[in-house]
């Protein structure tokens, strides 16, 4: 048996799975609430609805990001080299090889989007090829930002956060469902009041809205330990890990001179940005769909000293 | 990777499969007597440098190893994707050496815990009229494909859909055309 170099990192993996455990159990908890406290025949309309609208946003996020960003997938004949970058990383990694897009945008981004390897897309932007092209960005801090992508295709993170973020739609839908049906004729069906004389339908809406928020937080924690998880396969991917931290550095230090129309265009993508387009302080990083960029860098020093042990 | 690994986001580098390797010198005979293609005595290995100074120790290590066995040139140099290609020169009749040096190589990587940095290997053949074509041996696969270019940046398919129906019974060749990916301006060719 071959030694390998390879050290889980069972800190992430541990953290990881406590937050995937508590979005389950946040899940079940309410999920029990409502059937114990909604007329059942609604209930499986407000499921449905929300299942749809997971499912039809998993099973085009490829052509819904593509489209969002303007990106246009590109031919090996047209883009020969970032093709190239890509085919070595995927015989590297024996993952099948995603398309290939382009957008046309100066922001420095790159992102992966797909609900599977085999429909999987990686997109990068002009600005970031302009980048590579000038010799700013070195041609192995761009395969770094390549394999980290690669990385969450291979993680299959679409799909993971997608079901993640299923509680905080249904909550969404039913506080919403719940303030309607508070407005127009809750009344009328006869439940607006329970013993205590509070309408249940504003217990019902509160209720899904505090779980709302909780699952939001819970899912933006969990998309920051896959971007950790995300930079870690890349660095181990590529073997370069400090190439990776250089190119995180320069990318978020040109985010604050990035013009403001496009990062509103983009916001809601950030999710599988390799970047997030927008800077804030510390007090957001709760808030946040990726780490800090120190501790991305300090988790990347940490691989390169167990690479060169 | 696993489903429990695709949960915890924890992809691990791929081992590399060294075994099929030493089906190639079979395979020049076989190339050589239906379609006329010699070895040019000229194969290469390709791999990631790893940072750090452990990687650089194994490196000179089995430089060192080539050099001093017999009769085996040894170039070391980087291509603009940032990988290594370390070329081995024997005589055109010694195939199997030269496959022996190759082997070398992956395998003190591979004893070094750096197997899963091996991209690929190749050798390359040439035939009277001075048509070229690698095969090209993918470690995570443990598959082969040919490689002929033609001009800059164009294949010629014909000659490596040909090739693929003369060795198919010797080698085990990549299924999916799409992971026959071209090394341009590999040395070696």
């Amino acid at each position: 048996m071959a030694k390998t170099r390879f050290a889980p990192d069972r800190g992430l993996t541990a953290r990881m799975v406590f937050v995937m455990f508590l979005i389950g159990a946040l899940a079940v908890a309410f999920v029990a609430a409502l059937i114990a406290f909604v007329p059942v025949q609604s209930l499986p309309f407000v499921l449905v609805i929300a299942g749809a609208l997971l499912f039809a946003q998993f099973f085009f996020s490829d052509k819904i990001a593509t489209f969002a960003m303007g990106a246009r997938e590109v031919a090996p004949q047209q883009a020969p080299d970032l093709h190239a970058v890509v085919d070595r990383l995927c015989a590297m990694a024996d993952m099948p090889k995603p398309r290939v897009a382009i957008a046309q945008t100066p922001m420095l981004n790159a992102f992966a989007t797909g609900r599977s390897p085999k429909n999987a897309v990686i997109c990068v932007t002009t600005g970031l090829l302009d980048k590579r092209r000038s010799g700013q960005l070195t041609e192995q801090e761009f395969e770094g930002v390549l394999a980290h992508e690669l990385s969450h295709v291979a993680h299959r993170d679409v799909l993971v956060i997608t079901i993640a973020s299923f509680l905080g739609i249904l909550a969404g839908l039913i506080a919403r469902v719940a303030f309607y049906a508070g407005l127009f004729g809750g009344g009328g069906r006869g439940r607006s009041n329970n013993q205590n004389g509070l309408p249940i339908d504003l217990i019902i809406m509160l209720g899904s809205m505090v779980v709302y928020a909780i699952s939001f937080l819970l899912t933006m924690s969990l998309s920051r330990y896959r971007e950790l998880a995300a930079d870690r396969s890349g660095a181990l991917l590529t073997g370069n890990p400090s190439a990776l931290a250089s190119a995180l550095q320069k990318i978020t230090g040109d985010m604050a001179r990035i013009p403001d129309r496009d990062l509103r265009q983009a916001e809601p993508f950030n999710a599988f940005y390799f970047a997030p387009a927008f800077s804030k302080q510390s007090a957001m990083a709760l808030l946040s769909s990726h780490p800090t960029t120190e501790k991305r860098i300090e988790q990347l020093a940490r691989i390169s000293t167990q690479l060169g042990r | 990777m696993g489903f429990l690994d695709t949960l915890l986001g924890r992809s691990k580098p791929v081992q590399p499969n060294l075994d099929q390797l030493f089906s190639l010198p079979n395979a020049g005979l076989t190339l050589e007597a239906a379609d006329g293609f010699k070895p040019t005595g000229r194969g290469a290995v390709c791999y990631r440098k790893v940072e750090g100074g452990a990687f650089a120790e194994v490196e000179a290590d089995f430089e060192q190893l080539l050099e001093a066995g017999v009769g085996s040139r040894v170039e070391v140099s980087n291509d603009e994707y940032g990988y290594t290609w370390l070329t081995a020169r024997r005589e055109p009749d010694q195939l199997l050496d030269l496959v022996t040096d190759l082997h070398a190589v992956n395998s003190s990587l591979q004893d070094h815990g750096f197997g899963p940095y091996l991209l690929c290997t190749l050798v390359s053949f040439t035939d009277p009229q001075d048509r070229k074509l690698a095969l090209v041996y993918l470690y995570k696969r443990g598959t082969f494909y040919p490689f002929a270019p033609k001009s800059k940046n164009v294949r010629d398919n014909v000659l490596e859909l040909q090739a693929k129906t003369i060795i198919g019974a010797d080698l085990p060749l990549e299924k999916d055309l799409g992971r026959w990916f071209p090394v341009w301006g590999a040395p070696g060719l």
